[in-house]
């Protein structure tokens, strides 16, 4: 049985949604105009007043807002209510340059929540469920997030934050936790664990998990279900629009429905910012109608997706975008090839390898090298050398056939790729430029 | 009866050989035959011990990816032409040999051991069995 937690507005007929989307719009760009200069500033030179903003139709001239207006304007050049009404900031991990911080008034928070809450009945969630919530807390929007939701669900909430990963087994075999919640790559590691612990999918109560905030791969999700025995379900959301929940998965796990009673979205090319017809690959875009700290308008993801209005099985009728390949940050020019490392993934996964891996990207003579680093499993060895080069020259074919460059494999041996308890870092870039 | 090997994969880098030297030693198991096959990539250590279960499970608890593998164990004399006449009855039984180790024979100076890695370990163990050769059993080789 499918469940919802907001049935009258995510099930709502879509001239009703676009209905709400006009009228938010509309007062969140007065709003910003009366209240972040900055902003102000950037309609002014485009020509654009609050007047010509009547509806959903007219979003496409409004100027966008980039990862680069956040680091011009930190810490509060975007800030559009007084310090007093904010009640909490949270923050980006800062791996790319200066760190961003968003602001939440009570309001915000409360969207933000129930945004969460809806992921997680879309997960099969309840209030007789025990959700463990092994995102980290702290700046990072992840831990709060879904510890919010939980709450708002009313199911049982472990706070247990990253790390300490057997007492994390633990207490999902003693206080029977059903829903798990944290990054995929941890959820991966999470899994490996239980079975050196001898756990099974059936010795483990959880039921479904939420995994987000990095990128990853169909082939994962069905490695982590296979592992835990649960179905896994993909959240996505940015800081800069409050965190995860922006959109999530329902039980058809296809697609990710965007909260857009909260967020519009849209998307364009990336070269020219043109808006693309429905259906199209480009950019996602997310304008925010319905914050009141932080109102992001026309922001530039930077992810690369593509969405669907096509009829859900689940009743939801918010629109569903694809699994991003990865944001445009992520991905790697080798050789001039767009490279995504979630295209890498596929590949090992596909070849019976286990997702601990790394990338080594570096530049000799000129020329740049790939070098997909993968772990020995005991599945992929034999004690005759011919056969493990076979596995190793057949994994180059693919990664080549899929990447369309040669790319180098290194065989580590097990557990020399650090495991994340966050965000993996999969990439390591060593070239100079 | 064959004897297990057990075949460890080695990442290519300093001190990984010396790093699983050092499992077994600390669990105190004793190595009768030890060979290494390279590529430019990885190597994979192909060894013969007294306690062959107990020492792929340490190894495997330290982080090792080792697997056991039947081979055939064959003592032939320490003298000129000795592995020849033995490769005769490989030959005769059409048996192909995928790779091969040899050892001294222990206390018994006069005699070496041979380590044959088959397709087919149980047909081919049959076969020259067949052919008057004496393949030693697990037990003797913890014992030499």
């Amino acid at each position: 049985m499918e469940h919802y937690y907001q049935p009258e507005i995510e099930c709502a007929p879509y001239e009703e949604i676009r209905k709400i989307q006009s009228e938010k719009l509309v007062k969140q760009v007065k709003h910003v105009w009366d209240n972040v200069p900055y902003y102000r500033k950037k309609m002014e030179e485009k020509g654009v007043t609050p007047d010509d903003i009547k509806s959903v139709d007219d979003l496409h001239k409004l100027p966008f807002l980039s990862k680069a207006d956040l680091r011009e304007t930190y810490p509060d050049g975007l800030l559009a209510v007084p310090k007093d009404d904010v009640v909490r900031i949270h923050s980006t991990s800062g791996t790319t340059g200066k760190r961003v911080v968003a602001y939440y008034t009570q309001h915000d928070i409360d969207l933000w929540e129930d945004c969460c809450a809806r992921a997680i009945m879309a997960a099969g969630g309840t209030n007789e469920d025990v959700v463990q919530v092994s995102y980290g807390y702290g700046l990072f929007t992840g831990g709060a997030g879904l510890h919010g939701g939980s709450h708002k669900v009313g199911s049982l909430t472990i706070p247990m934050s990253s790390g300490n990963t057997d007492r994390q087994i633990m207490f999902i075999k003693d206080l029977n936790a059903t829903i798990l919640c944290c990054t995929p790559s941890y959820a991966a590691y999470l899994g490996e664990r239980m079975q050196e612990m001898g756990y099974g999918p059936d010795d483990i109560p959880l039921k479904a998990g939420i995994f987000g905030a990095e990128a990853w791969s169909e082939e994962m999700r069905q490695s982590i279900q296979k592992t835990m025995g649960i179905k896994a379900f993909d959240i996505y959301g940015l800081t800069e629009l409050s965190g995860p929940g922006v959109a999530f998965e329902c039980s058809e796990q296809h697609g990710m429905h965007i909260n857009e009673d909260h967020f519009i979205a849209e998307i364009i090319d990336p070269e020219t910012g043109e808006v693309l017809p429905e259906g199209e690959q480009g950019e996602l875009v997310f304008t925010a109608v319905d914050k009141e700290a932080f109102p992001m308008i026309r922001y530039r993801t930077k992810d690369i997706c593509r969405l669907s209005r096509e009829k859900c099985s689940c009743g939801r009728t918010h629109v569903r975008m694809a699994k991003p390949m990865g944001r445009s940050d992520d991905m790697l020019i080798i050789r001039g090839v767009n490279v995504f490392p979630s295209e890498i993934e596929t590949v090992l996964l596909n070849n019976g390898y286990a997702a601990n891996y790394q990338i080594v990207v570096d530049r000799v003579n000129n020329t740049d090298t790939l070098d997909v680093q993968v772990e020995m499993t005991p599945e992929m060895f034999n004690d005759n050398v011919g056969e493990v080069e076979e596995r190793q020259k057949k994994l180059m074919a693919d990664l080549k056939s899929m990447l369309g460059i040669k790319a180098k494999v290194s065989l580590l041996a097990p557990k020399s790729i650090a495991r994340s308890e966050g965000k993996a870092v999969r990439v390591i870039d060593k070239r100079k430029i | 009866m064959s004897v297990q090997q057990i075949s460890v994969f080695l990442e290519n880098k300093p001190g990984t050989l010396k790093k699983m030297t050092g499992v077994l030693a600390s669990h105190g198991i004793d190595l009768r035959a030890t060979s290494l096959a390279e590529t430019k990539d990885f190597g994979i250590a192909r060894l013969i011990v007294d306690d062959a279960l107990e020492a792929v499970s340490t190894l495997k608890e330290h982080d090792f990816v080792a697997s056991l593998t039947p081979v055939l164990a064959i003592e032939i004399p320490d003298e000129a032409g000795g592995l020849d006449k033995l490769l005769d009855k490989f030959t005769d039984e059409s048996v192909n040999i995928e790779y091969m180790y040899a050892f001294p024979g222990g206390k018994n100076t006069d005699r070496a051991c041979m380590i044959f890695r088959v397709a087919d370990t149980k047909a081919a163990e049959a076969r020259l069995t067949g052919a008057g050769v004496k393949v030693l059993t697990q037990e003797e080789i913890s014992n030499i």
